[in-house]
């Protein structure tokens, strides 16, 4: 199956948000097409309790597969993953997801950082990093190494998030090709 | 950042020099903790670093006990002890000694968490907890019993949502900073190296507990670390895994029965 993968790439998009994001996430995903032609994976802060509540709530909003990610998984095209609480999220060689349960980064697990960088490393080009309203710093690195890799960070607009501060942390460290309200986002995940 | 083909290099040095066998561990997380201690140690080159890991034996022992990931606390998922107390122990009082070993212990939060319930459902006097892990140091800081007090209002929460009606603060004597665990749980446990790579069986055991370990395993040491277990299990033993960890998809899965909703499977062919 990883050769499938290895000779028929697809592109990737990592969503990371804290306080304020999941509004966003409840309207971004009723308006993706089915079927999705990139995997998404959805990195936030959350209560780390090993709840399916936020999957749920998320399922409900789009028809396109949605569901946590089990270790050792592989990265498919036309999935929405969420990053389980209480784990960092990481992707392998053979593009399969691994869990990680190390120190903490940026007060959190999972850190947006850590799958941004994972992921740059593995998917360069093929890779669009969305980093969306927070009030933690967490992200903008993860986005300067998506972008040094060779793929697209899009950051929300700061005047249309709950809380600003994460984007503005992405935009004053320069991490970011381009600001994106909810509507940008949808065109530009119904465009890949 | 370290690429593929150094890290190889090092996990290979890591073998012929000093007998850790890393190979079947997965290489992303292994990527980012030798990224990081590539950056602490301030090595201006991948040459450097694996120079210093090969000719000194106190900075490899470092370097083993750093890219193996060591985090841990106590009563991790409530819910999880919670389940131990109401649904395993009451099924083990009948027997007239009871083992128990925490396979990956580090530095021993979740085996004193093991201790206070055995204590609170009255095994504790007919118990062993053996408690084992790759790294000498983490296993000398779960010998002295002696962690932070930082984390403990939160260990204090999750103890009472697994169950426990207890003052929390009665099970240890706090002193600068730190919290002191009774000796009566440390007469119980049993600390010693062991490599679930490399390393046999050596016991037989009622429950084996091996919580977020098997995550940093590719699936064939996954199923080589299962086996181990299987081959460790007394009858109707128990094993507990970590929350998103499984025994599906491994040989052991149809003798062994899921308990409700927690990673807990019993021994039952």
């Amino acid at each position: 199956m990883a050769q499938d993968w290895l000779t028929r790439p697809h592109p990737v998009v990592v969503i990371g948000g804290s306080s304020g994001s999941i509004e966003v996430l409840l309207k971004l995903l009723p308006g993706l097409r089915s079927p999705l032609r990139s995997a998404l994976i959805i990195v936030v802060h959350r209560r780390n309790t090993a709840d399916s509540t936020l999957s749920e709530l998320l399922a409900l909003r789009t028809c396109i597969p949605l569901k946590e990610v089990d270790e050792k998984e592989p990265v498919e095209a036309g999935v929405i993953y969420l990053a389980p609480a209480d784990y960092h999220l990481l992707i392998e060689t053979d593009f399969t997801f691994s869990l990680d349960d190390s120190e903490k980064i940026n007060y959190t697990r999972p850190a947006i950082d850590v799958t941004f960088e994972s992921a740059a490393g593995i998917y360069g080009s093929w890779l669009t990093g969305l980093l969306l309203s927070g009030a933690n710093a967490d992200g903008a690195n993860g986005l300067l190494a998506i972008r040094q890799a060779g793929g697209r960070a899009l950051v929300q607009k700061p005047e249309t998030a709950l809380v600003d501060f994460m984007p503005q942390q992405a935009i004053q460290q320069q991490a970011f090709d381009q600001l994106v309200d909810i509507d940008a986002m949808i065109a530009y995940i119904n465009g890949l | 950042m370290i690429s593929t083909d150094e890290l190889e290099l090092l996990l290979t040095d890591l073998l012929d020099w000093y007998g850790y066998d890393f190979s079947h561990y997965s290489r992303a997380s292994l990527t980012r903790r030798v990224d990081r201690l590539w950056n602490l140690g301030k090595f201006p080159s991948f040459a450097e670093l694996r120079y210093q890991i090969r000719s000194d034996a106190n900075y490899a022992e470092r370097f083993i006990e750093g890219i193996t990931v060591n985090v841990t606390e106590m009563f991790r998922d409530p819910s999880f002890y919670l389940a131990l107390r109401n649904e395993v122990l009451p099924t083990l009082t009948a027997k007239p000694f009871i083992r128990i070993w925490h396979a990956g212990c580090s530095t021993g939060e979740e085996v004193y968490s093991m201790a206070i319930l055995l204590h609170e459902t009255g095994l504790l006097h007919k118990s062993l907890l053996y408690a084992t892990d790759l790294n000498p140091e983490v296993l000398d800081r779960a010998r002295r019993g002696i962690f932070s007090m930082t984390p403990l209002r939160q260990y204090a929460e999750s103890y009472r949502l697994a169950g426990g009606t207890r003052d929390f603060s009665d099970y240890y004597t706090a002193h600068y900073g730190y919290a002191k665990f009774s000796d009566d749980f440390a007469e119980k446990m049993i600390f010693s190296t062991h490599n679930l790579v490399s390393d046999s069986s050596f016991n037989e055991f009622d429950l084996i507990l091996c919580r977020n370990v098997l995550i940093y395993f590719d699936k064939l040491l996954q199923e080589h670390v299962l086996t181990l277990f299987d081959r460790s299990m007394g009858p109707l033993g128990y094993l507990a895994l970590g929350s998103k960890e499984t025994l599906k998809f491994s040989s052991l899965q149809p003798r062994y029965k899921q308990l409700n909703s927690e990673k807990i499977w019993r021994k039952i062919g």
